[in-house]
């Protein structure tokens, strides 16, 4: 329907390619063996490209990275979890610190308090004692001072006796005397 | 001016003989298709030639090239339709490739001649019977008896389904041709419109209208032009997961 239109057409326009052939281009069966040979040989050289470079290559880009990405996803989410690893160490060793400070404080504040009050209890004995040899010494001056009074006693009454009448008494006799109004 | 036809001419640019009463030539056909591959080859091959981690400009346009062809072939044909990426890469770029270089001004389009699509088209149905045979045996002709249907109704649904299979290379032949050849014609057309209009007197001031119905089929072209190639992938994705799994 469209060949004698077209021959007319092309013919006017003075296509002398066309005007051998004539008909519509596509139906035009003698350009079908050259068109198929050059289809055969470009498509061929396509597939043989795609099968043995294109696919292969770039279907191993994109695994290589997929593989690449997961990869760093993996060991990034290892990294963290040696993070969190090394983070609760880090917490339980202080706690393990905390809990050791405060066991070595509260021994050296009860060692501190044994010795102090040891130390309290030797000083009391120690003053206790001195106390008591002060004590004892206090005592002895004074049965000491107390022996003495009886012969300053008869020394003075003696004098007071030879003061009054003029004779002096013995000495022995002063201090019987003396012993005698002491009760003694 | 030249018809709407005349952008279809097969025009020979060097001739290398005859073969059986038939030139043999390297025609503007051959070289569109060189052009094709020379495309697909440069943004492929020498746009991964580095295998970056980090993809470049290139690279990144050649991987999203390749993850959508494989993705469709995933979706479509299954795990197992992997090992035909390289034959639905192939058929899509190629296809895509052509049409889209057909869309340059005065450039031919190698898929306006029904029998190249009807070569590809032949390619993935012959690739279809040669694998479901070489794979399933006669069980591969399963793929034309529906399953749980009453033997009676086979009589009626078995020649359904024989017709329809044979109607599928015809069908993704004819609609690969017939939307670039039908697209191109509406172009050449409208676009001799503008130019008629304008050396039409008074009639000039019209012209601006099929220039901007151009200028929207244009844009429709393109669309057109990845569809299409869309389509035929898609198609021979199904067409190819019918060889892996025959019966319904």
């Amino acid at each position: 329907m469209a060949a004698p239109a077209t021959t007319t057409g092309t013919t006017a326009h003075g296509g002398a390619d066309a005007a051998h052939s004539g008909g519509f281009p596509p139906f035009q069966g003698e350009t079908f063996a050259s068109q198929l040979l050059w289809l055969a040989i470009t498509f061929g050289v396509l597939y043989w490209l795609a099968a043995k470079v294109i696919v292969p290559r770039l279907g191993g880009i994109l695994e290589e990275r997929a593989s690449k990405i997961g990869n760093d996803l993996d060991e990034a989410a290892a990294m963290k979890a040696k993070a969190e690893e090394a983070g609760q160490a880090y917490e339980k060793s202080l706690a393990e610190a905390r809990a050791r400070a405060q066991a070595i404080a509260q021994e050296t504040r009860e060692t501190v308090n044994a010795d102090s009050a040891e130390r309290r209890k030797s000083v009391e004995a120690d003053l206790a004692a001195k106390l008591a040899a002060a004590e004892a010494k206090i005592v002895a001056t004074k049965t000491e001072a107390m022996s003495h009074v009886e012969a300053i006693a008869a020394d003075a009454a003696g004098a007071i006796v030879g003061r009054l009448t003029g004779a002096a008494p013995a000495p022995a006799d002063a201090a019987k005397a003396v012993k005698t109004a002491l009760g003694g | 001016m030249a018809g709407p036809i005349e952008q279809f001419e097969i025009k020979p640019i060097v001739s290398l003989g005859k073969i059986g009463g038939s030139e043999i030539a390297f025609t503007n056909s051959a070289l569109f298709m060189v052009a094709a591959v020379a495309i697909i080859a440069l943004l492929f091959v020498y746009g991964t030639r580095n295998r970056s981690l980090v993809p470049g400009r290139l690279q990144s346009l050649a991987e999203m090239g390749y993850e959508f062809v494989a993705n469709t072939v995933r979706d479509s044909a299954g795990h197992d339709g992997m090992r035909f990426l390289p034959l639905v890469f192939s058929l899509f770029m190629f296809v895509l490739v052509s049409n889209l270089l057909g869309m340059i001004p005065g450039a031919f389009t190698v898929t306006s001649h029904l029998i190249v699509t009807a070569a590809l088209a032949a390619l993935v149905i012959l690739t279809v019977i040669v694998y479901g045979i070489y794979k399933h045996g006669t069980h591969f002709f399963g793929l034309f008896v529906p399953g749980g249907v009453h033997p009676l109704m086979l009589i009626i649904l078995v020649p359904i389904e024989v017709i329809s299979f044979v109607s599928r290379p015809i069908s993704l032949s004819v609609r690969l041709f017939a939307n670039m050849l039908a697209g191109h014609i509406a172009l050449k057309i409208f676009a001799g419109f503008v130019a008629t209009l304008l050396f039409a007197g008074g009639w000039a001031i019209l012209s601006p209208l099929p220039l901007a119905l151009t200028i929207a089929l244009i844009a429709l072209e393109f669309l057109v032009a990845a569809l299409q190639a869309y389509v035929f992938a898609v198609l021979t994705c199904i067409y190819l997961h019918d060889a892996l799994h025959p019966g319904h």
